[in-house]
């Protein structure tokens, strides 16, 4: 079970937070400008990586804030948090 | 004939303290200390239970928490029985009553045992292989093999004791209290570091605690009686927390651990009263040291497994912890130094060592020497090729080993013995170390795995890190514990060590024998009974997966996880099938280390506080009332309120007629509801929902349709304008959370620029919703200030107003199709509004009604409710709501997908109102609906989805979704059953008042 460290509250055990899939997949201004096919890409496709995904998580027992988080799925290691809105980091 | 064969004192044993206990229903005697092993051991007991598969007498092997035979159900027949328990591990107590497992209908006649002369015909798979073919039979055989096999028995009472969870935070775990530990924890707690010290025993130090040879020393001391002086130290140390009795299960990422504190289990059952039996706790360590040792291998040879026959370890903490000779008559086979240590310790008791036979042909080792100087007799480069004894060992045939170790050579010599100590050589305890996701590295020279690599988080010193020698240990300890603890110096700089520990072994994972592998039994995992043949015979039959193997042959699958005999396993697999060991890997060592009880993993989560619910404010008027209730999420809602003599069936019957006819009043609390505020308000609910709410006039309500982004729909519920930028908006029940979370969620991620502020008060309103024809005259009674004219008040409006000083916000909304009133006040005024209700209802014969009736009314209504008629496949159009989605709004959630190919296809599924050819007859909700039962296969058209008996249409109505079904108005179809056809017709699902005038009557 992982420390997460919460960008609002510091660490936190992870019973505390939701996992929310994969992160920066931005919705469409205008949905109804786009085909079926580009609809899809956004409503479905999601990448399942081994090593560093971007993900989003909420503090839904803590402070209910969504942020983002940078894990190696290999080890679970939390390489970084940042708040929503912000750029991830780019090392 | 009882024999005592306690030899001799020991510190750990209080002789003054005499405790009764029963084994097998027989009364014996131990002392304060012993466990259970060592008591029976003591009054000459070995035979202890039989294996799991050939019901071979099985006597106490080990003296720890590896034991895989002397597994015992305590309390047979008691709340309190236990079954899977280490005889090995068990601290008596006056009260105890231990019985053997695995044999019925005794110990020394067991019925099974006839699977020992059967077992020719009982190789690996046998269970797989017979037993599954005819399919049919299965059930017959199962039956046979349950009664004779299984794992002791499980209680059929509640558990009558107390359990508990702890979550502890430290700077550094240190696992193990032996030499290893207690040196680690000492350092680790000098240094300013908060640890915790941890131990599966009532006792500190270890194997080393009771070593009192000349040949191993600290300081000049023997190395037990300089641990001791340690133990006494670090006792008064502030920051270090040991906590023994405590034995580590799980070793997860991020330094988590959880382990089981034993607090009662040694007490006598009198004085464990109200006290917590075990503890859960839950370790969060920034840094986290295993100490946790070696387990001494067992040797494979034919007939291994003997009552009598036990780890040379093991022999020697009977002897130097409990003062109890295992045998008087003792032999012992080895392939390195440590049975000498046995043996010389045992001598210093003054018990009598016959001879030792070791596999190695030249040892310089002062220890043998040792021996040798006391007139035992040491055969050098020998092995034992069979045992004799059916419920004791009383024979050894040894015969001389060939120069590769593959053969024996020579002629056969017995001995005769009454007690067998092994020794093959030692497997770092590296369990907990892998489940923490460590890796592991073979070493060639002493056939071990050990830890691959430290981490910055994690430390193995001592045995378990392959460290054997004394020498070794303290050393390799300081100079790790250093780096890893990030410090200058140890305390320990100037320790003088002397260990006359000879390293050399001569490994032979499989012990020949003259006879033919076929013809022995060499057992490899005691517990499942699974021999080298039987992993041979794997091989043989393909599988090369160690996995595979593993399953095939239950090697390493009791409850011990194959503790004593993976290693022999993974050496005899390298060696038939020639690949290297390192290759091979281990097996997965899986949590928990040493079995849990489920009254730990539950802790206090039990009885109510097992799946806690929610109550409304109104729940003690309803439990006062009679009511029946059902489960709705987590809460508990009134589902009927049946009066004397009446069944479900009949109270919904009586309550949806009085609400109709006259007056009914329902506890709508559970609704969700989250308050919205801010200036982008009404742009939020464009957005989350499918209709429009910009011109939504204040003082108004509206029911909207939620869907996901998928199109699908998602949950709803009725919104009211209160001020401008201020709506409450209602959820379904179940819904409540996840709408809140979706809502948030958008708001955070896609749109942070609205100014929006949600808050749930689903907690702080309660609900009552009184409906019927006379409902206006009884709002009017308790509110005869407020106007309640068409005019002023229409449907789907609000007022607010007050009763004394209590705030009502009072909604004109319905789902029953009836006029109705839902107040909302401040929960702590639940009662007292809903009982203004009641009393002014009674002359309107006001009725309450429970969810039930609420389900059939809407039901009549052809109103749906999100989860029951709709699965997460359903769009607002397969619904027939198209009214409801918002053709000029330009995006709301969902929208884009209501137009992808697959949701405008004409065939899915679509709510249709049923109604069957016998109007009497009620369908059953889930029955599929088809259209032809005689073409093969039957195409299954779509399943009922709600259906009830209306008493006020005095019919059979359901609510059901079929493809297609919006073109199929008028055309009849047939729900198939078990035992007949019935035949409906699809119709409209509005089934009562189409034209809404009941809402305004
Ligand atoms: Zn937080």
């Amino acid at each position: 079970m992982f420390v997460i460290n919460c960008p609002y509250c510091g660490e936190r055990e992870q019973s505390e937070f939701k996992a929310g899939g994969e992160a920066h997949i931005v919705r469409p201004k205008q949905p109804t400008e786009l085909s079926d096919d580009q609809w899809a890409e956004y409503l479905f496709m999601r990448k399942n990586i081994k090593g560093i995904q971007y993900e989003r998580w909420n503090h839904a027992h803590g402070c209910r804030k969504w942020f983002n988080m940078v894990r190696d799925t290999s080890n679970d290691k939390i390489k970084a948090v940042y708040k929503m809105g912000e750029e991830p980091p780019t090392e | 004939m009882k024999k005592n064969l306690r030899v001799k004192s020991s510190k750990f044993i209080d002789e003054t303290y005499r405790i009764a206990f029963k084994f097998n229903g027989i009364k014996y005697f131990g002392f304060k200390g012993d466990t259970l092993a060592s008591a029976l051991l003591a009054n000459d007991i070995h035979l202890v239970g039989r294996s799991f598969k050939y019901h071979r007498p099985r006597g106490i092997m080990t003296a720890g928490s590896e034991e895989p035979n002397a597994i015992v159900q305590l309390h047979d027949n008691s709340s309190r029985t236990e079954p899977n328990v280490r005889a090995t591990e068990v601290e008596i107590y006056e009260g105890l009553e231990a019985s053997s497992q695995n044999c019925w209908p005794s110990v020394n006649f067991d019925i099974g045992g006839i699977n020992n002369f059967l077992s020719p015909i009982l190789p690996a798979g046998f269970y797989y292989k017979t037993f599954m073919w005819p399919a049919s039979f299965w059930e017959k055989y199962e039956y046979f093999i349950r009664k004779s096999a299984g794992l002791g028995k499980s209680p059929t009472e509640p558990d009558p004791d107390i359990y508990e969870h702890r979550y502890i935070h430290c700077d550094v775990l240190v696992i193990g209290a032996g030499i290893s530990g207690i040196i680690a924890a000492k350092i680790s707690a000098k240094k300013g570091f908060k640890t915790l010290l941890v131990d599966e025993s009532p006792y500190l130090g270890g194997s080393t605690i009771s070593q009192n040879s000349e040949f191993f020393k600290l300081n000049n001391q023997t190395s037990g009686s300089w641990l001791e002086k340690e133990i006494h130290e670090i006792k008064k140390i502030d920051n270090l927390e040991i906590k023994t009795r405590t034995s580590v299960a799980a070793y997860h990422g991020y330094n988590f651990l959880l382990a089981r504190e034993n607090l009662t289990d040694h007490l006598p059952i009198e004085n464990r009263k109200d006290k917590t039996r075990q503890r859960l706790l839950k370790i969060r360590a920034k840094k986290v040291i295993t100490a946790t040792g070696a387990i001494e291998r067992p040797l494979i040879f034919n007939n291994n497994d003997r009552p009598g026959i036990l780890l040379s370890s093991a022999i020697k903490k009977y002897a130097d912890l409990f003062g109890v000779s295992c045998g008087e008559k003792n032999i012992f086979l080895t392939n390195n130094d440590s049975a000498y240590e046995t043996a010389i310790s045992l001598v210093q008791k003054g018990i009598k060592v016959e001879a030792i036979v070791d596999n190695r042909e030249q040892v310089d080792s002062k220890l043998l020497f040792e021996i040798e100087k006391n007139n035992i007799k040491v055969f050098r480069g020998f092995t034992i090729t069979d045992t004799f004894g059916y419920k004791r060992i009383n024979k050894i045939q040894i015969m001389q080993l060939s120069k590769d170790g593959q053969k024996v050579i020579g002629s056969k010599t017995n001995l005769s013995c009454d007690c067998l100590g092994i020794s093959g050589g030692w497997t770092p305890a590296i369990h907990l170390y892998t489940q923490s996701g460590g890796k592991l590295k073979f070493r060639e020279e002493d056939q071990v795995f050990i830890p691959k690599n430290q981490s910055v988080d994690h430390l193995s010193v001592g045995s378990c890190n392959g460290d054997m020698t004394l020498n070794e240990i303290i050393t390799n300890l300081l100079k790790d514990l250093k780096l890893f603890l990030d410090i200058n110096d140890t305390g320990y700089e100037n320790i003088e060590v002397l260990s006359c520990f000879n390293q050399s072994k001569r490994n032979i994972w499989l012990l020949p024998s003259d006879k033919n592998l076929g013809k022995t039994k060499p057992f490899v995992d005691y517990q499942n009974d699974a021999t080298a043949k039987d992993i041979k015979l794997a091989l043989r039959e393909g599988f090369r997966s160690i996995e595979h193997v593993k399953r095939y042959t239950t090697t390493g699958m009791g409850t011990d996880q194959g503790k004593l005999g993976n290693m022999h396993a993974l050496g005899i697999i390298s060696e038939t099938a020639g690949a290297k060991m390192d290759e091979l890997g281990t097996t997965t060592f899986r949590p928990p280390y040493t079995p849990l009880t489920f009254g730990t993993i539950v802790g206090r989560n039990v009885g109510e506080f097992f799946d806690t619910f929610r109550k409304t404010p109104l729940h003690d008027w309803h439990v006062k009332n009679k009511a029946k209730f059902e489960n709705v999420g987590q809460w508990k809602r009134a589902w009927y309120y049946p009066k004397i003599n009446e069944n479900m069936h009949q109270a919904v019957q009586r309550e949806s007629k009085a609400a109709r006819d006259s007056a009914g009043i329902l506890d709508a609390s559970t609704l969700g509801k989250i308050d919205i505020q801010g200036s982008d308000a009404s742009e939020f609910l464009n957005r989350v929902y499918t209709n429009a709410w910009s011109k939504l006039a204040i003082g108004k309500c509206r029911y909207g349709l939620m869907l996901n982004e998928d199109g699908m729909v998602y949950d709803d519920g009725v919104t009211t304008r209160l001020e401008e930028n201020h709506y409450i908006m209602t959820t379904t029940t179940g819904g409540a959370a996840t709408v809140m979370s979706k809502l948030e969620d958008y708001l955070q991620t896609e749109w942070p620029e609205l100014d929006v502020y949600l808050t749930s008060v689903t907690d702080q309103f309660a609900t009552a919703s009184v409906c019927g024809p006379n409902s206006k005259k009884i709002i009017s009674k308790i509110f005869p200030n407020l106007d309640l004219s068409e005019e002023n008040f229409p449907h789907m409006s609000f007022k607010n107003t007050k009763i004394g000083n209590i705030s009502c916000r009072i909604m004109r909304i319905s789902f029953t199709g009836e006029l109705s009133f839902e107040i909302n006040v401040q929960a702590n005024y639940a009662k007292s509004i809903w009982e203004k209700c009641i009393e002014a209802g009674k002359e309107f014969n006001i009725t309450p009604y429970g969810t039930e009736t609420m389900h059939l009314l809407r039901a009549e209504k052809g109103f749906i409710i999100v989860g029951q008629d709709t699965d997460a496949t359903m769009t607002p159009i397969d619904l027939q709501m198209d009214w409801i989605v918002s053709k000029k709004k330009y995006d709301f959630i969902g929208k884009r997908s209501l137009y992808r190919s697959d949701t405008i296809r004409e065939d899915r599924k679509q709510l249709v109102g049923l109604l069957t050819e016998n109007p009497k007859e009620v369908l059953e909700e889930g029955a599929q609906i088809v259209a032809d039962i005689k073409k093969l296969p039957v195409e299954m058209l779509g399943h009922v989805t709600s259906s009830y008996y209306s008493p006020n249409l005095d019919k059979s109505i359901a609510l059901g979704v079929v493809k297609g079904g919006k073109n199929l108005i008028g055309k009849k179809l047939i729900i198939p059953m078990e035992d007949k056809t019935i035949n409906v017709t699809v119709a409209d699902p509005v089934f009562l008042d189409k034209e809404n005038k009941r809402l305004n009557a």
